[in-house]
């Protein structure tokens, strides 16, 4: 039972190992920032699990139901920060690829590993 | 208005960065980035000077909403040093940018770029200021962010990869933070650094938070170019604009040390980094193959841009072999050469910003006979050389001999010897370059060249004069160092 109800982290530890595998791995670019996405997100879990309580609700204050139990949601707008500065890094990831491509005419890495030795 | 000089500090650079974007004109943009990061470095001045004469740090509650309820501002001694030296090197390297710029940067792109490194600077600033975690690792994905947009503007196409892996790896330096940061709100419920470090004592028994600093340390590591993680560094300094590489080889690495040492002794109890955690000889070990390392390769290369890069993994081992001493004097080390190598290395840098204006490259085995063509550039790099070798009178000797002190001081005889014998394979590198300038013929189809234009010589020599005065003045770089890290010992 222990291990079920810690679901969520199990899939946080998942997410996390698949997406940095990706990243080290794959030897396409794309791919390679679709796996640091992967791995960020997990991330974004963990936090929003933390905050998380059964059976919670938004956290409003109400005044005539002062027992009310809410979620923690300081985790979630920190993540919204977080899935911000993600946003951010992904864009220019894939700015840069189009960029790479162009100078390159591939997104390979093995492939532009090659071109640059090449050239020295 | 005193009270309000810590917020400005972040606050200035980060509203004058869209600015940039609306300006068209290229002088007035430069001129606008000039006087921001000119007045960052008055503001930094006065904040280091209001910090030495009070007991206690300087606070700013944001929103006036206090701590820790609210986001901290927060600037003791250590901090206010970096924060010094991370605008002063923003400011001189921003009056070289003008004319350097134009050879590497199409025209239109000049005010993005200055967008870009202003953001950079806000991000770097913000990290020495914050009292915030979370806080720090927003700043420091801006700076990343900024750094990476700055790097991949390289006019050689390997810029653009070279930003692109530095964006993978500085991405899983920031999400590891990111994680430890997690962990540490999970047990604790705050995120401001002063209450973390009454909270954490009491629960470092727990998995999660040695997990937290484990995470922590390596997301950091990876950040300042530790060695083995350090493979993003040689190829970003190498390919980016001369005037990125020399402002972030001076500020960024360094900044990310400063957020290591402000986790390890403000946040976490440095008694448990060293006893339970074996953290020391840890950073010693990878430490001292930095410093070997890097000083060989460097010895290898032809392109100087290189030599520097391999040359800044070997300092980054002297500043994480202080760290992982755990002793009052180490980490004093550390800060007087965090704050001595900012300098030197941005001298350095600055000077083959002169060499490419004027030959187009920095290659060692074209560089023939370069010193009786550019008197001026040439004799800054040996005055710079020699402050990296650390030779009496300069600012390097300052640092090398707080570190031979401190690894005295604990008898680790080993560690002064290999401090010694890395100093001479500097003194090899740096004499390569002296021998081919000076006592080698130089080719006959280089003759034409002459001297860099003062535009690019005048903020080259203040550098080089900093050099000096701060060997010989060593208020800030020793005396400040000291009482910094006196104060985090006993905080």
């Amino acid at each position: 039972m222990k291990i079920l109800g810690l679901f969520n982290y199990w899939m946080v530890i998942l997410l996390m190992l698949v997406g940095l595998y990706m990243v080290i791995a794959s030897s396409n670019l794309v791919k390679k920032i679709v796996g640091l996405n992967l791995f960020q997100a997990s991330v974004f879990i963990l936090y929003i699990s933390l905050g998380k309580i059964l059976g919670g609700t938004a956290p409003i204050f109400l005044k005539n139901a002062p027992d009310t139990v809410y979620s923690n949601p300081l985790p979630h707008v920190l993540i919204l920060t977080a899935i911000v500065v993600g946003v951010a890094m992904t864009s220019l990831g894939l700015a840069l690829i189009i960029r790479i491509r162009k100078a390159y005419g591939t997104i390979e890495e093995d492939e532009i590993l090659e071109i640059e030795n090449k050239q020295q | 208005m005193q009270s309000h000089f810590l917020v400005l500090l972040v606050a200035i650079p980060l509203i004058a960065a869209p600015v940039c974007v609306l300006i068209k004109s290229r002088a007035l943009v430069w001129a606008l980035v000039s006087v921001v990061s000119g007045i960052c470095f008055l503001l930094s001045v006065k904040l280091l000077i209001l910090v030495s004469t009070s007991e206690t740090a300087l606070t700013y509650a944001i929103g006036f909403w206090d701590a820790p309820v609210g986001i901290q501002y927060r600037l003791d001694m250590v901090a206010a040093i970096v924060a010094f030296i991370v605008s002063l090197i923003a400011f001189i390297v921003a009056l070289y940018s003008r004319v350097s710029l134009k050879d590497e940067i199409k025209a239109e792109k000049i005010p993005l770029f200055y967008s870009a490194y202003l953001l950079c600077l806000t991000g770097l600033l913000g990290i020495t200021v914050t009292g915030d975690a979370f806080n720090l690792f927003v700043f420091m994905e801006i700076s990343s962010l900024a750094s990476y947009a700055l790097i991949s503007m390289g006019k050689n196409r390997a810029a653009l990869i070279s930003s692109f892996r530095y964006l993978i790896m500085g991405t899983i330096g920031a999400t590891f933070l990111l994680i430890g940061i997690g962990l540490m709100y999970a047990h604790t419920g705050t995120l401001n650094m002063t209450d973390l470090a009454q909270r954490l004592p009491a629960l470092l028994g727990k998995q999660s938070v040695q997990v937290s600093l484990a995470f922590i340390v390596i997301g950091l590591a990876i950040k300042s170019a530790l060695f083995p993680v350090h493979i993003w560094l040689p190829g970003a300094y190498t390919h980016a604009p001369i005037s990125v590489s020399a402002f972030l080889a001076g500020t960024a690495t360094k900044v990310s040390i400063y957020a290591l040492i402000r986790f390890l002794f403000t946040v976490f109890d440095q008694t448990y980094a060293v006893s339970k955690a074996h953290l020391g000889p840890a950073f010693i070990i990878l430490a001292v193959v930095a410093m070997l390392f890097g000083s060989i390769l460097a010895l290898k290369q032809d392109n100087l841009k290189r030599m520097l890069a391999y040359s800044s993994i070997a300092q980054i081992g002297y500043l994480f072999l202080g760290i992982g001493l755990f002793s009052v004097s180490g980490l004093s080390a550390t800060i007087t050469h965090i704050f001595n190598h900012a300098i030197i290395k941005t001298t350095l840098f600055l000077v083959l910003g002169c060499m490419i204006y004027k030959l187009g490259h920095a290659q060692l085995s074209q560089l023939n006979g370069i010193g009786k063509r550019m008197p001026w550039t040439t004799a800054a790099f040996v005055i710079a050389g020699l402050s990296l070798i650390g030779v009496p009178l300069t600012a390097g000797f300052t640092s090398k001999w707080a570190l031979v002190s401190a690894t005295l001081e604990q008898e680790y005889l080993i560690l002064t010897a290999l401090i010694m014998f890395t100093s001479l394979l500097a003194i090899v590198y740096i004499w390569r370059v002296v021998e081919a300038a000076y006592f080698k013929e130089h080719e006959t189809k280089t003759t034409t060249v002459k001297e860099a234009p003062l535009a690019l010589l005048i903020p080259l020599w203040m550098l080089v004069i900093l050099n000096i005065y701060f060997g010989i003045d060593t208020t800030i770089n020793i005396e400040f160092a000291r009482q910094a890290a006196d104060s985090l010992f006993g905080s």
